[in-house]
């Protein structure tokens, strides 16, 4: 049972971990997935790319932003069997332009920012976890 | 708009020999509808009247009609494009005879960067059908996006100007101009976004000049200002290299657009009727849309204001780079510093100079007029137990203590509090708040708050109608927790993201709860979110330490369902003692991690996850319900404290 303490206006209260194991029986309000004022993930509920995504960090605003999103929205409304197998030319002109700005986009990085981004839309194609991602990767742009 | 962008792109050079075949066969066209015209004309003035002929003619009229009305649609339409295409023609003329005498130099040195834009600049070219001129427009954004690695051949012989207009202008060079320059470049493609601050630096983020910076093994680290995250990454505190940024003077050119920083310019002017600021030297930007962001100035105990220069000159206030190299440096010239101020600033500050001290020597002091660190934040006995974990990093606490004077005797600055204690030490501190900056509210007539300072905008962080607010200094209404100023990070970066947003014409207001953290030495760590005011009603959760220590049997005995731990001692404890402070003390070491809810009208208005991390999605979601929960303890399992 757990252990409740007043002190004034603050109350404490000591759990154990058996104190905890039953489920919680506190109501929360049901998601609107069609909230307009909720901040989104990487895919809108349109289907359409969410290019303010805190998940793309500053790749869709940089120098190279309009080649980066050529390239991105090929990939995401490409429906051959290989997806993106049609979109060689969007990411190559978007990797010259990387290239032009090494400091922006590290070499070495770069096959882990394409990884990325196939992730992120594998991720973001999943309304759940979206809300998931989003707050992580606000915390991590803002622990970074 | 991308699509179109793209789409254009591609069909340029289509585009060009289309027009001039449509006009090939338009031409033709309209000269056969005239033929045929004036057949029926002619046929219908010589033909026999009669059946055969009137049938004959009725063919010949529709024929003829349908063919008139085919080509005067077409003639219409070419001629619309045509036209269109025109103006494109001249505005590129236009263009590139501006930037003639300018991209000659830079383009001479640097031919090889031509074969990289040539893709993009092909179409173009095709397009405007003009020479040397027009080829070098493209290219001008790919040669001032260089990484700044030669400064010393650029251009000196034609005179760049700085941007006499801007579309986007944003006012601060801080963390909610950026977020706001990062939210409109990705949704207005091509935007050209221009920032204007005092700072001689880029924008850059502030925490780790509190923490991450103080942990460094590199001794070079106030000249890299790189930190280690959380993940083992390391990274500038700057948010992007220069490289990312186009030059001021290169910003109405660029062709896709960028973010410039003009650095080293104050905005003292605003005329809002003229949407048009003043700068310090004189200058004027006009702009479509603003933001202002310009955050807030440290705030001074007036005693330390009326001691005079050699107090001053002892006395950091601190918020930006140069306080930070400043702090450091006194940090290994002195033999005590002392920290004014009891929250989030002091309290890391005083952290980070501590564990400093076990190497040096250097004896950290931080006073404030609570009782304990944080003790406007956390209830009173999580601040007590924060206070002592601060004790353990070398900082000698001294609470309830309320400034009198200062004064330098003896080549020691000299503190008197009111109750007759003295500090004696070498340097000082302050950390005793923000004041927001807006200056530029007389000269705007915008509106500022009373009760939390600041501009005071709508939900929507609006102040009028092109001006938007973000940051430290915007005053803002939460739809959920009512209006509020927020002086943390992540707000900074929420409102700048937000209201980069709207002045793209989202129109979203103020939703997504943003969150800050701290870390006061090893032990603790904690995040949180909303309204933490310890002045609140609060409910704390904790994970008891020794859960499996306890037996079940004294548990099911005493039957009130309460427990301490001074049971396993087989000492009776009865209901009223659990009000007595004597099972606060067994639980001393107990607040290892825990969640706190903060209470208004019996609401969860805040929290703070403490040591428990990774749970802000749950925290904020109980926020934003903002549900009566009769049993805070069934909430409290949402976040399974118990796990890591």
């Amino acid at each position: 049972m757990p252990t409740i303490i007043e002190e004034g206006k603050d109350t404490i209260i000591f759990v154990t971990k058996e104190d905890h194991e039953a489920p919680s029986n506190a109501e929360l309000v049901e998601e609107d997935p069609n909230d307009p004022y909720e901040e989104r993930g990487l895919i809108l509920p349109s289907g359409e790319i969410n290019w303010n995504c805190p998940c793309l960090g500053g790749m869709a605003s940089g120098p190279c932003g309009s080649e980066f999103k050529e390239a991105f929205s090929c990939f995401h409304y490409s429906k051959e069997e290989v997806k993106g197998s049609e979109c060689l030319d969007q990411f190559r002109s978007m990797q010259e332009c990387m290239q032009r700005y090494p400091e922006l986009y590290p070499q070495e990085d770069e096959k882990d920012e394409k990884d990325k981004q196939e992730q992120a839309t594998e991720s973001g194609a999943n309304a759940a976890s979206e809300g998931q991602k989003d707050n992580d990767t606000t915390e991590s742009e803002v622990k970074s | 708009m991308l699509k179109c962008r793209a789409v254009w792109r591609k069909l340029a050079p289509l585009a060009r020999s289309a027009s001039t075949q449509c006009r090939h066969n338009v031409k033709t066209a309209l000269n056969n509808g005239r033929r045929q015209a004036f057949v029926p004309a002619t046929h219908m003035s010589t033909g026999p009247a009669g059946g055969g002929g009137s049938e004959n003619t009725l063919y010949v009229v529709l024929v003829g009609a349908a063919c008139l009305g085919g080509g005067a649609y077409a003639y219409m339409t070419v001629r619309g494009d045509s036209k269109r295409y025109e103006e494109r023609i001249s505005e590129l003329a236009s263009r590139s005879a501006k930037e003639a005498p300018e991209s000659q130099p830079p383009v001479a040195p640097e031919p090889e960067e031509a074969a990289p834009t040539s893709e993009e600049s092909a179409p173009v070219a095709e397009l405007s059908g003009e020479t040397e001129s027009a080829s070098e427009a493209p290219t001008e954004p790919a040669v001032t996006s260089l990484p700044e690695s030669a400064p010393a051949p650029e251009p000196v012989s034609a005179p760049l100007t700085l941007p006499s207009h801007a579309p986007y202008l944003l006012i601060g060079g801080g963390t909610a101009s950026f977020a706001a320059a990062r939210s409109i470049r990705a949704r207005d493609p091509g935007a050209k976004v221009l920032i204007v601050t005092d700072e001689p630096n880029l924008p850059y983020m502030r925490p780790p000049l509190s923490k991450e910076l103080w942990f460094s093994d590199d001794p070079s680290v106030t000249e890299t200002l790189r930190f280690k995250q959380w993940n083992g990454k390391e990274r500038s505190i700057y948010f992007q290299p220069s490289s990312f940024y186009v030059k001021p003077e290169e910003l109405t050119s660029a062709e896709n657009g960028g973010v410039a920083v003009l650095t080293g310019k104050k905005v003292i002017q605003m005329d809002v009727r003229g949407n048009k600021v003043k700068l310090d030297d004189d200058t004027e930007i006009s702009y479509d849309k603003c933001l202002i962001g310009t955050g807030g100035v440290p705030r001074n105990l007036q005693v330390i204001e009326k001691a005079g220069d050699e107090v001053m000159n002892r006395t950091t206030l601190f918020r930006k780079i140069e306080d930070f190299k400043s702090l450091d440096n006194v940090s290994r010239n002195v033999k005590s510093i002392t920290i004014i101020g009891g929250g989030f600033l002091g309290s890391e500050l005083a952290c980070a100079l501590g564990r400093r001290s076990s190497e040096t020597g250097l004896e950290v002091i931080q006073m404030f007029p609570e009782k304990g660190n944080m003790g406007k934040v956390l209830p009173e006995y999580l601040s007590n137990w924060t206070t002592e974990k601060v004790k353990k990093e070398g900082v000698r606490i001294v609470p309830e203590a309320l400034v009198k004077s200062v004064a330098f005797k003896e080549d020691k600055l000299e503190i008197l509090l009111k109750d007759g204690r003295q500090v004696k030490t070498d340097h000082i501190v302050a950390a005793v708040g923000l004041e927001p900056n807006v200056d530029l509210a007389k000269s705007a007539g915008l509106e500022v708050d009373s009760d939390f300072g600041g501009y005071r905008v709508n939900a929507e962080l609006q102040a009028r109608s092109n001006i938007w607010v973000a940051g430290d200094a915007a005053c803002f209404y939460d739809i959920r927790l009512g209006r509020r100023r927020v002086e943390h990070h992540d707000h900074a970066v929420v409102s700048g993201r937000l209201a980069g947003e709207n002045m793209t014409g989202a129109n979203k207001p103020y939703w997504h709860q943003s969150m800050f953290w701290s870390d006061l030495g090893p032990d603790v760590g904690y995040e949180a979110i909303g309204i933490v005011d310890s002045s609140l009603p609060t409910v704390g959760v904790f994970a008891k330490a020794t859960s499996k220590d306890t037996p079940k049997a004294a548990t099911e005995q005493s039957g009130t369902g309460i427990r301490s731990e001074s049971e396993t001692e087989a000492t009776a404890v009865t209901p009223v003692a659990s009000s007595t402070p004597a099972p606060v003390m067994e639980h001393k070491d107990e607040y290892g991690k825990g969640v706190i809810f903060y209470l208004r009208d019996k609401v969860v208005v805040g929290i703070i996850l403490w040591n428990v991390f990774n749970r802000m999605p749950i925290a904020r979601k109980i926020i934003k319900d903002g549900e009566e929960h009769a049993d805070l303890n069934e909430v409290a399992k949402l976040f399974n404290i118990h796990e890591d």
